[in-house]
């Protein structure tokens, strides 16, 4: 279990950005993590993997756990080695390297066991099989978003974390990556997903918490949460209609983001 | 014609020895984004190590090498620990500074190990000449180049095969992203700043072959410096071509004083500078500055 309680967060001494957050994933369970642009979603991410030292980010307060033991104050590899990766907004992905050699880098901690993992990480996602000898920085995005996805699952974690990994994707790819944390979920992997497109996150979540300005302030079973008035009119832009559609439909900043592509290409 | 190819083979010597020293320099700064002014310090502490561990009995100079490349690296990582580590986060101004710092204190105390007496570095080359096809070239030069082209390979297969030359290349792109997939940055700094260290020590060991080393040896280092940005601050080729390109021009100027006897008569030390000046007009960020591969 990776567990959250009451965690405050400062930056640079002075900006408190996250006020007592409690969060919980259990093993094997996909949890979502929605709200809005500045909420504190990427901020407790880097709580849990370590990385708050890089931003000047403190723990002030509250406690990181990973099955009852307090992780907070260990190192990233020290959380990598022990199960939790985190897969960051934006992709990073090494784009001077290849695709093999962002694999490896994954496989960092455990390089002994790099062949078997590439193994099943290359069956997960056979467009990086194919591109294996590429430099990764001439993938399309989509395929950047799965390289960076298999990156993190070359460490073998136990909880994937995941920021934002359908961003400025097309609705195509988004159902695609869905499906894929679908599949990695499947084999055992407990995942955490940080989503702006709520729609997406709560049809495959079983579980959801709905953050603002630093606090969580719905906690609530996916299901909840996606009949909820407030959520369907503030995160999915679906006010007042039906959600029989259920995954197929878009949301807003979705719906957007196509139009702007399709004008973009005619 | 023959008298021109003699000089640009004398350059060639002269720049594998800068080509090292920048290779060190260009190590640190993209691992760590530090700009380290202590290269001349490194090379000094390592020919100096050379001059004495020379004197043992039963070590000579194949051994006295190896020997102190290894030992400057481990006290060049022990300075990254020690004074460096602490600085992250500091401004890269303040960096640099501390690093001239260490530099002039290295140096000072490297220095007054030299003393009075003239030391070498027992070379088994001295000023001997050899014959390679029609030109007759100095060995020692020779082997600075062979010594500078295996040195050159053996950090390609380091980046491109180990573990730990992956990791650097990582965080040299993205720190942050190569920190979440479990890299440790301080090793990598650590790493860097000690491969620095063995490349000076290298540098100056076949820079010192067949002369003496004394308080001037240093200002060899120096001209490593306009190689650095000429090459490109980060980018290892850039090092290696700057080396050699800087290495040439100031044998030409020294065969050929009256073709820029404009500059006086001690053209040879301004010509690395000029040289500098004049690519970086044309190329602002070196003969191979960042470039990245970025899709659009
Ligand atoms: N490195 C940083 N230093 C200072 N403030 C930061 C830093 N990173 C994020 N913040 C601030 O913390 C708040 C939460 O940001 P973030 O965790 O990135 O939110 P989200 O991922 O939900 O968009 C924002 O107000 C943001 O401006
Ligand atoms: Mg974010």
């Amino acid at each position: 279990m990776l567990q959250v309680h009451n965690l405050e967060v400062v930056y640079d001494d002075v900006m408190l950005v996250l006020r007592g957050v409690s969060i919980s994933v259990a093993p094997g369970q996909i949890v979502a993590l929605l709200g809005a642009n500045g909420a504190g979603k990427s901020t407790l991410l880097r709580a849990l993997t370590g990385l708050l030292d890089v931003h000047h980010g403190k723990i002030t307060r509250g406690s990181v756990d990973l099955d009852g033991q307090p992780v907070g104050h260990l190192r990233p590899a020290q959380l990598v080695t022990r199960g939790i990766t985190q897969v960051m907004e934006g992709r990073r992905i090494f784009a001077e390297l290849t695709v093999e050699e962002n694999l490896r880098i994954g496989a960092h901690t455990n390089p002994r066991q790099f062949k078997e993992r590439a193994d099943r990480v290359l069956t997960l996602f056979p467009v990086l099989a194919d591109r294996r000898r590429d430099t990764a920085g001439y993938l399309s995005g989509g395929e950047q978003q799965m390289l960076a996805m298999g990156r993190a699952l070359m460490a073998n974690p136990r909880y994937l974390l995941l920021d934002e990994p359908s961003l400025g994707l097309a609705p195509r790819l988004v159902d695609q990556v869905r499906d894929l944390i679908v599949a990695i979920n499947e084999t055992g992997t407990g995942v955490l997903l940080v989503e702006q497109n709520a729609t997406m996150a709560l049809s495959i979540a079983s579980h959801g918490y709905v953050m603002e300005t630093g606090k969580v302030v719905l906690d609530k079973p996916a299901k909840e949460l996606l009949s909820d008035e407030d959520v369907r009119e503030f995160y999915l832009g679906l006010a007042g209609t039906d959600m029989a559609g259920g995954t197929g439909r878009r949301s807003f900043r979705e719906v957007k983001h196509y139009k702007r592509r399709k004008r973009w290409l005619s | 014609m023959i008298e021109l190819f003699e000089a640009v083979f004398r350059g060639l010597g002269q720049g594998s020895v800068y080509a090292l020293i920048a290779l060190g320099f260009v190590i640190i700064y993209k691992s760590s984004h530090v700009i380290s002014f202590a290269q001349p310090g490194f090379m000094i502490a390592g020919v100096v190590l050379v001059t004495y561990l020379v004197e043992l009995p039963g070590i000579g100079f194949w051994v006295a090498v190896p020997l102190a490349t290894l030992l400057t690296g481990l006290f060049a990582l022990g300075i990254e620990r020690a004074v460096i580590r602490p600085m992250v986060g500091r401004p890269i101004f303040a960096i640099a500074i501390i690093t001239i710092a260490l530099d002039i204190l290295i140096r000072t105390v490297a220095h007054a190990y030299l003393g009075i007496n003239v030391r070498h570095v027992q070379d088994p080359w001295g000023l001997r000449t050899m014959s390679l096809g029609p030109l007759t070239v100095q060995q020692r030069h020779l082997a600075a180049v062979l010594a500078a082209a295996a040195l050159v390979a053996v950090l390609f297969l380091f980046f491109r095969y180990t573990r730990m030359g992956l990791a650097m290349r990582a965080v040299a792109q993205d720190q942050e992203a190569a920190l979440a997939q479990g890299v440790s940055v301080g090793a990598v700094f650590a790493m860097s700043w000690a491969m620095a260290g063995g490349l000076a020590a290298v540098a100056g060991s076949f820079a010192a072959s067949g002369r003496s080393v004394d308080p001037l040896f240093w200002l060899i280092a120096l001209t490593a410096l306009p190689v650095i940005i000429l090459g490109g601050l980060d980018s290892l080729p850039g090092a290696v071509v700057a080396g050699l390109v800087i290495g040439v021009a100031q044998a030409l100027t020294q065969s050929y004083p009256h073709w820029v006897s404009f500059l006086g008569t001690n053209a040879s030390v301004i010509v690395p500078w000029l040289v500098m000046i004049l690519v970086l007009v044309v190329r602002p960020y070196g003969l191979f500055g960042t470039r990245e591969v970025e899709r659009v």
